[in-house]
């Protein structure tokens, strides 16, 4: 009995989140939200029986019913972040908030999984984030001098990495975070956000070659900073996020390419500069070669992906803690091999959906400013997920960067939650600025047909393209 | 009114820049994705077998040891589980198959290291793994079916006797190999005890599959390389080669003998090719184009990497514009630093009797779960052409002399023709032992088998190898 449901439970579990996956991306068939309510719905079932039936797995192999209780607790904690979230902002994204749940969800499975201790350390944080998270969209539709805050973001972006490269610990050969009260902050993680939020309102006036000259070198500061603290990964984020977000905020392809270019000619100088860099690119190139010390992390990695095949090994059935930092960089991989490759590509493709939504809502916005951060913080997420993912299966040299949502660690999570949430804050900006926009419209038609003394019953929709 | 349609043509541009960014980021994550999905599905068997992976352990708790059996069903290794479910691995053919199915302790060898992926899984019907958890046994492994004959196994194993030495046995045609036997031999049902002393014994190299692994040096046998170079640069005027032999050949410091110092007298190309004439190879060898004849040996897999799924080493010899006369009168009659394993000659022979297309070697035939339902089969795949139709066709009459009329007429007057070459290659400086080759193939116009045997210090090729080689194809083409 138990066989017959740990075994089939494989392929019910990949059924289930190619169908929430599907919907994801069906759901661009519809221009308006409203259309869109049914397919959500379906989203919420999809994801609670991935959600469930996975649990329903771990139980059956572990054969322990506290498993079952901290089941209980995420799905009412889910259950009620998609009610409460629907409740108080009736004119958000549900697909955003979907997609955070549904990841969240997988986050708390393969977490639970690979070290219960750490799955409930990360349940209590995602809780206080999510309630943090509410308030935001409220904020940041009302807080309208967030826009002219330009030079409080670039000090306080700039001073909290300084603080690390300072003061920090050292975590795996980087000082990336301090603690204060037996809480670890990552400040690199939080000041993504910051830096967006720099880069938009700076080009929020004006956007000629003076402003980007000033940006750059505040964006060089950072890029620095995170450099001499060995944070190689997050300045490359930072770097790649600010060269798009000047891409856009100019409109010439100019600064992409000399973007490009710097960028290539600083990888070849930090290659040559920095020993832990040739290590990892050693580590791309041959790891079978040095297999016992550098390439050891991404061949372990390389183990668990392929060994799970399409469907994975099962939950429990694997050996995904034989990959060094399972929980944080490489949990992509212990996805992969526990719950299979479609499950992970499954997993990826709801990446995706999250940042083609945040491109279309920025693409929509009128206000340059909300524009440019939907943008950038679109750019930052799959920016992110695109290392950790390329990094452990080695498409890319490995940069030591977490899975957002799905990865153990509070500063992680935290930020890609209130990233998420002033993504929400910023369709409701644009749901806004349609409103108006088709008032306008109904104003001015009002008036020629009043002329015309004739009346013709309003179309009920929210906005027009 | 201007102003607008600027405005929107402005919002249009900036729309576009997005929606590139947008692509491409989806296709840097569709390339990303079908790398990662493509790596593991064909690296997974790899990547198993790499001893860093600890996921083979969960297999191995998980599932007993799945069964090898010869192509006629007889089982070559297997699990047994005693009542306390200790497991024992039985090889009930004992030494006669120590090389080709190898050992699966103390590391793996042969055909259990190559199939350990498949002898570790388990396909069988969930029904029976339900069965299996509910008697509390671990699930059956699957099973591999290997292309081996264990009554030509047996042939060639006894054939070779005492001696130290090798044998192959394949189909050119498909590449199934059919027999592989290599001596000195273990028995695989010990090898837990005998171990130590194997791995101390460094003179006699035990653990070694001669077939795959040993190097030997070609002697006469190699004449098939050189004649079909000498072919292949005289296309019109091979047939009018003509010499004098008188038992040896000077050329400059350097002379060569022909075997045990016999005058051959006048001969032609195809003679001088049955009697094996070392001065008439010698004096051919100098005229060849160095760089050309380096050419052939990379057609024929001297010097590089095998497609092959079982481990081996490469045959060596470099002939170049710097190689020297010396060099090359020695390495044209298969002297010299010339290494090959027999393996390899079998390969070039085969692709002689299959017309000049090699099939790849090949041992096992396919997978199957406990319950006799495939879970992969193996199919004859062509590896390379070694040589045009016309060459093959030419080396086949050649061969076909040596044992009409040359070294090997002890395999002549049977009921099916046959073709091969002889060697007795001297691999020692002082003393004029030699190595007893012999490679061929039959039935000459339809081959079938392809036949490659080394005994070790024996004595000439035509007087040691050739008999064995007759009992095979004997045992091959009895009524």
């Amino acid at each position: 009995m138990e066989l017959y449901i740990t075994e089939l439970s494989k392929y019910f579990i990949t059924l289930f989140i190619a169908c929430y996956t599907l919907e994801c991306f069906l759901l661009f068939r519809f221009q308006e939200e409203e259309q869109r309510k049914a397919g959500y719905i379906r989203q919420n079932v999809w994801m609670f029986l991935v959600h469930f039936s996975c649990f329903l797995v771990i139980c059956f192999e572990t054969g322990k019913i506290e498993y079952l209780l901290f089941y209980v607790l995420q799905q009412i904690l889910l259950f009620s972040t998609v009610m409460l979230f629907r409740m108080i902002y009736p004119r958000g994204n549900l697909l955003i908030i979907n997609n955070t749940c549904m990841l969240l969800s997988i986050g708390f499975v393969i977490l639970t999984r690979l070290s219960y201790e750490r799955a409930i350390k990360q349940f209590f944080i995602v809780t206080a984030s999510i309630i943090i998270g509410m308030a935001i969209p409220y904020f940041i539709r009302n807080l309208t001098f967030l826009k002219s805050l330009t030079w409080v973001y670039a000090g306080i972006g700039i001073a909290a990495l300084g603080v690390v490269l300072i003061l920090g610990s050292v975590t795996y050969g980087s000082k990336i975070s301090y603690s204060v009260a037996g809480v670890t902050f990552q400040p690199s993680e939080f000041v993504k956000i910051l830096f967006v939020f720099f880069v938009a309102s700076a080009f929020n006036e004006s956007w000629d070659f003076l402003r980007v000259a000033m940006t750059a070198v505040i964006a060089g500061a950072h890029v620095l900073i995170l450099v001499a603290s060995k944070d190689l990964g997050s300045a490359l984020i930072f770097f790649v996020v600010y060269v798009f977000m000047v891409f856009i905020a100019t409109n010439r392809w100019i600064y992409l390419f000399l973007g490009a270019a710097g960028g290539a000619g600083a990888a070849v100088i930090a290659y040559r500069l920095f020993a832990h860099v040739q290590v990892r690119v050693q580590a791309f190139r041959d790891p079978f070669s040095c297999i016992d010390d550098a390439g050891f992390q991404i061949t372990q990695s390389l183990f668990g992906i392929s060994s799970g095949g399409w469907f994975g090994l099962g939950l429990f059935r694997g050996n995904p803690t034989a990959i060094p930092l399972v929980e944080a960089d490489f949990v992509f991989s212990a996805v992969a091999e526990e719950l299979g490759l479609l499950f992970s590509m499954c997993m990826i493709l709801i990446c995706i959906s999250s940042f083609i939504m945040c491109m279309n809502i920025s693409l929509k916005l009128q206000d340059r400013f909300y524009r440019l951060i939907a943008f950038g913080l679109g750019v930052t997420y799959i920016f992110q997920v695109f290392l950790t993912v390329g990094g452990g299966t080695k498409f890319i040299p490995m940069t030591g960067v977490t899975l957002p949502f799905i990865s153990y660690g509070g500063s992680s999570v935290l930020t890609t939650l209130v990233m998420f949430f002033v993504i929400e804050g910023l369709y409701i900006i644009r749901r806004d600025e349609g409103d108006k926009r088709a008032r306008d419209k109904k104003h001015k038609n009002r008036k020629k047909s009043r002329r015309r003394e004739e009346y013709e019953p309003w179309d009920k929709e929210e906005e027009k393209a | 009114m201007k102003n607008t349609n600027r405005g929107t043509r402005k919002k249009k541009k900036r729309n576009r820049q997005i929606l590139a960014v947008t692509w491409f980021f989806v296709c840097l994550f569709f390339l990303m994705m079908g790398y990662t999905c493509h790596y593991a599905v064909t690296h997974r068997q790899a990547l198993m077998n790499n001893s860093y992976n600890s996921r083979q352990e969960i297999l191995v708790a998980q599932n007993s040891r799945g069964t090898i059996y010869a192509a006629g069903g007889q089982a070559l290794a297997r699990t047994e589980i005693d009542g306390d479910g200790k497991e024992t691995r039985v090889y009930p053919y004992a030494n006669m198959f120590s090389h080709a199915v190898g050992y699966a302790v103390n590391g793996r060898f042969g055909i259990e290291a190559q199939a350990n992926y498949y002898l570790i899984n388990s396909n069988t019907r969930l029904s029976e793994k339900v069965a299996s958890d509910v008697a509390g046994e671990k699930y059956p492994g699957d099973s591999v079916i290997t292309t081996l004959d264990v009554d030509l196994q047996q042939i060639a194993y006894d054939s070779l006797g005492m001696y130290k030495g090798a044998v192959i046995v394949s189909e050119p045609r498909t590449g199934r190999i059919l027999a592989m036997v290599s001596k000195p031999d273990f028995d695989p049902n010990e090898i837990d005890v005998i171990w130590d002393d194997l791995i101390k014994d460094k003179e006699s190299s035990v653990l070694l599959n001669r077939v795959t692994q040993g190097l030997y040096p070609p002697g006469s046998t190699f004449k098939i390389v050189t004649a079909l170079e000498y072919i292949r640069e005289n296309p019109d005027s091979y047939s009018q080669f003509a010499f004098q032999c008188n038992g040896r050949f000077t050329h400059g410091e350097e002379r060569i003998n022909c075997y045990h110092g016999t005058s051959h007298g006048n001969e032609d190309f195809k003679k001088a090719f049955a009697k094996s004439c070392n001065s008439a190879f010698a004096s051919i060898g100098l005229e060849l184009n160095r760089a050309k004849f380096g050419n052939t040996l990379n057609d024929l897999l001297f010097n590089q990497e095998l497609k092959v799924d079982f481990s081996y080493n490469q045959s060596k010899l470099v002939v170049n514009e710097d190689t020297t006369d010396a060099e090359v009168m020695q390495a044209v009659i298969g002297q010299g630093t010339t290494q090959i394993t027999p393996l390899q000659l079998n390969m070039i022979t085969s692709a002689i009797a299959n017309d000049g297309m090699l099939m790849k070697p090949y041992l096992i035939e396919r997978v199957e779960t406990s319950d006799k339902s495939v879970v992969k089969q193996f199919s004859p795949d062509s590896y390379k052409r070694l040589m045009s139709e016309e060459e093959a066709q030419i080396m086949t009459e050649l061969m076909e002399e040596v044992i009409k009329s040359g070294t090997g007429t002890k395999l002549a007057g049977a009921s099916y023709t046959a073709a091969g070459k002889t060697g007795s290659a001297e691999y020692n400086q002082v003393k004029t032992d030699s190595h007893a080759w012999f490679t061929g193939f039959a039935p000459a116009e339809d081959p079938q088998v392809c036949v490659t045997i080394i005994i070790e210090g024996a004595g000439s090729g035509g007087d040691y190898a050739v008999p064995i080689a007759k009992r095979i194809l004997d045992a091959c083409f009895a009524e």
